[in-house]
């Protein structure tokens, strides 16, 4: 190791700093909502609170849990992201299982991947993909926000590109062992690609449980939106009812910190799933992206 | 022989089988919605029995003062998001690179990943509250000796404040690609630099740059793919009426004018000049990074 120049540690020591200020940007805002969702009434409706918490109480989170539309958004949520998850990875892995053949053994998979990247290329655009759902009967139920995404292009590209690193010979050793291509995808591929299963898992839950404009246009009732639209109807227009609760019970409780729980708890699982995330996701993204 | 191959492969059809029914009904399909654009769409008479009137909407766009402003809104948020939203990761790369402390580089990679993963549902609103005139910001501003600034109420504050919050919430997500391409450098170059008596500065301009420059050339070239795509999710969450004149884009303006106002055709009309344009420009860049770069999405 050769020794560093005056300049190059001091380079090094600006450079640190900067790095270090530029993390600590990207956390602050969430660390005040975190503050302001922790202070009394009388320290978030004067904006007192910087990033530490004043007049420590959990009054907020008490009442957002008290409240049933909230539960019940939750929840639709929560089976929103489990449904949405599992369809979308079984088609993934079923479609990236076809399409990782060779074209000359697979008849018709050059038409089939013309057929889904033309989806990536062209859309429909919001009002006629509005009306198809709303013709289709899917309307107000939990359907609408899982079948229209279901089938997610850029997923089954990138599985794809894994499914083919994956060596021939155990396929064909399968296979004349009697196994059918449903068997060689659920007991060969399926085990070896775990990795990159698990990173495209973990973005389809995150997209799912960030989703909110579905909700709103395909949900008529405020009961059966999922989490994401629920909070987006209530940070655009704030009103105690919508969520459930009787402003004479909150005198104690200022829409600040109210709102700032609110938009905590919606953040907090994805701070549960994010170090499992990070474990995949550089590799996962990396992965097929960009070839050289 | 034909027959013999449709033996062995069938269930590669079956496999693919739902994800196409799927991608008919949600994708095709509305692609032939596109008619609504071109007729006064009634819903009770439907896309077949509507009055037909060819060009009227997109007629109507290209005289409609509002609508030429949104489509103007969405070009210059969309050209400033992808130069700042460019260069920042790029910069921030090469400076993590220059981190030998591996604790320290990926201690800041996972804070300033952060940001991507939350939606713009609840960063707007958080945005929305620092950003306030009482808020985080502006005691800080005021705390400098600075007036208050009207971040979300005056159209050019509002232009500022989305392209800076859109960097901010996904340089670090940028970075990914960029450390991804920098680890793959050989690190014997470097050695054989540091004998040479090249100091960190001539380092990163000689080798490491060029390393990564046809990346960020693929980047860039299919970012403008989106260049109609100024972020929906953002401006909704972010913007109100005050803001409208420079704020309002194409996505926000379908949106008010098809599902709230109920003008479905024209909403359709201007949903249509978007997808053309959207996929002219796609496909042409995808053509370009394909040629230029060697990309493949397959």
């Amino acid at each position: 190791m050769l020794k560093l120049s005056l300049s190059d540690r001091m380079f090094q020591i600006a450079n640190h700093l900067f790095l270090a200020l530029m993390a600590v940007l990207c956390i602050l805002p969430m660390v005040h909502v975190l503050a302001v969702s922790l202070s009394s009434d009388y320290a978030t409706t004067s904006y007192l609170v910087k990033f530490w918490p004043i007049g420590w109480n959990l009054d907020a989170y008490k009442a957002a849990l008290e409240s049933n539309n909230f539960i019940v958004a939750f929840k639709v949520s929560v089976l929103r992201t489990v449904l949405g998850t599992l369809l979308t990875m079984f088609l993934t892995m079923l479609a990236a299982y076809s399409m990782s053949k060779d074209d000359r053994y697979f008849k018709g998979r050059t038409l089939y991947a013309w057929f889904f990247v033309f989806t990536m290329l062209f859309h429909g655009g919001l009002i006629p993909t509005y009306l198809v759902v709303q013709k289709s009967g899917l309307t107000n139920s939990i359907a609408a926000l899982i079948l229209p995404v279901a089938v997610n292009v850029f997923n089954v590209v990138l599985m794809m590109n894994f499914f083919r690193g994956i060596p021939k010979e155990l396929e064909e050793a399968s296979m004349i062992d009697g196994a059918g291509h449903f068997r060689v995808l659920f007991t060969i591929f399926f085990p070896i690609s775990l990795p990159s299963i698990a990173t495209l898992s973990l973005f389809t839950m995150v997209f799912h449980w960030n989703s909110w404009f579905d909700g709103m246009i395909y949900m008529n009732q405020a009961d059966q939106f999922p989490l994401a639209t629920f909070l987006q109807a209530l940070i655009a227009g704030f009103d105690y009812t919508k969520i459930g609760l009787n402003p004479s019970d909150l005198e104690q409780l200022s829409e600040r910190s109210l709102k700032s729980a609110l938009m905590f708890i919606g953040i907090f699982p994805i701070l549960l799933v994010y170090p499992f995330l990070q474990k995949y996701f550089v590799k996962g993204m990396t992965l097929g992206s960009v070839k050289e | 022989m034909k027959t013999l191959n449709l033996r062995k492969t069938w269930p590669l059809h079956v496999f693919l089988l739902p994800s196409v029914l799927l991608l008919i009904l949600f994708n095709y399909i509305p692609m032939v919605g596109f008619m609504i654009g071109f007729e006064d769409f009634k819903p009770w008479l439907g896309i077949f029995k509507s009055p037909f009137v060819g060009l009227k909407h997109f007629k109507f766009m290209f005289h409609d003062p509002v609508a030429l402003q949104v489509i103007w809104n969405t070009l210059l948020i969309a050209v400033l998001k992808i130069i700042a939203g460019s260069i920042a990761p790029f910069a921030f790369a090469l400076l993590l690179n220059e981190v030998r402390m591996m604790l320290f580089k990926r201690t800041v990679q996972s804070l300033v990943y952060l940001p991507h993963f939350i939606n713009w549902v609840i960063l707007g609103g958080i945005l929305t509250d620092i950003l306030s005139t009482n808020g985080l910001i502006n005691q800080f501003l005021g705390w400098l000796g600075v007036n208050n600034v009207d971040f979300l109420q005056s159209g050019n504050w509002f232009r500022a404040t989305l392209i800076i919050s859109d960097v901010w919430k996904e340089f670090g997500f940028g970075t990914i690609l960029y450390l991804a391409a920098m680890a793959g450098i050989n690190p014997n170059m470097y050695e054989a630099a540091d004998i040479d008596g090249a100091n960190n500065f001539q380092k990163a301009i000689y080798m490491t740059i060029p390393a990564v420059i046809p990346i960020a050339i693929v980047l860039v070239t299919l970012s403008l793919g989106n260049i109609l795509n100024a972020g929906f999710d953002q401006v909704f969450n972010m913007y109100n009426p005050l803001v409208y004149p420079k704020g309002d884009i194409i996505d926000t303006y379908v949106y008010r004018v098809g599902l709230q106002q109920g003008s479905f055709s024209l909403a359709t009309a201007v949903g249509f000049f978007k997808s053309v344009i959207g996929f002219i420009l796609i496909a042409t860049t995808y053509r370009l990074a394909a040629k230029y770069a060697n990309y493949r999405i397959f």
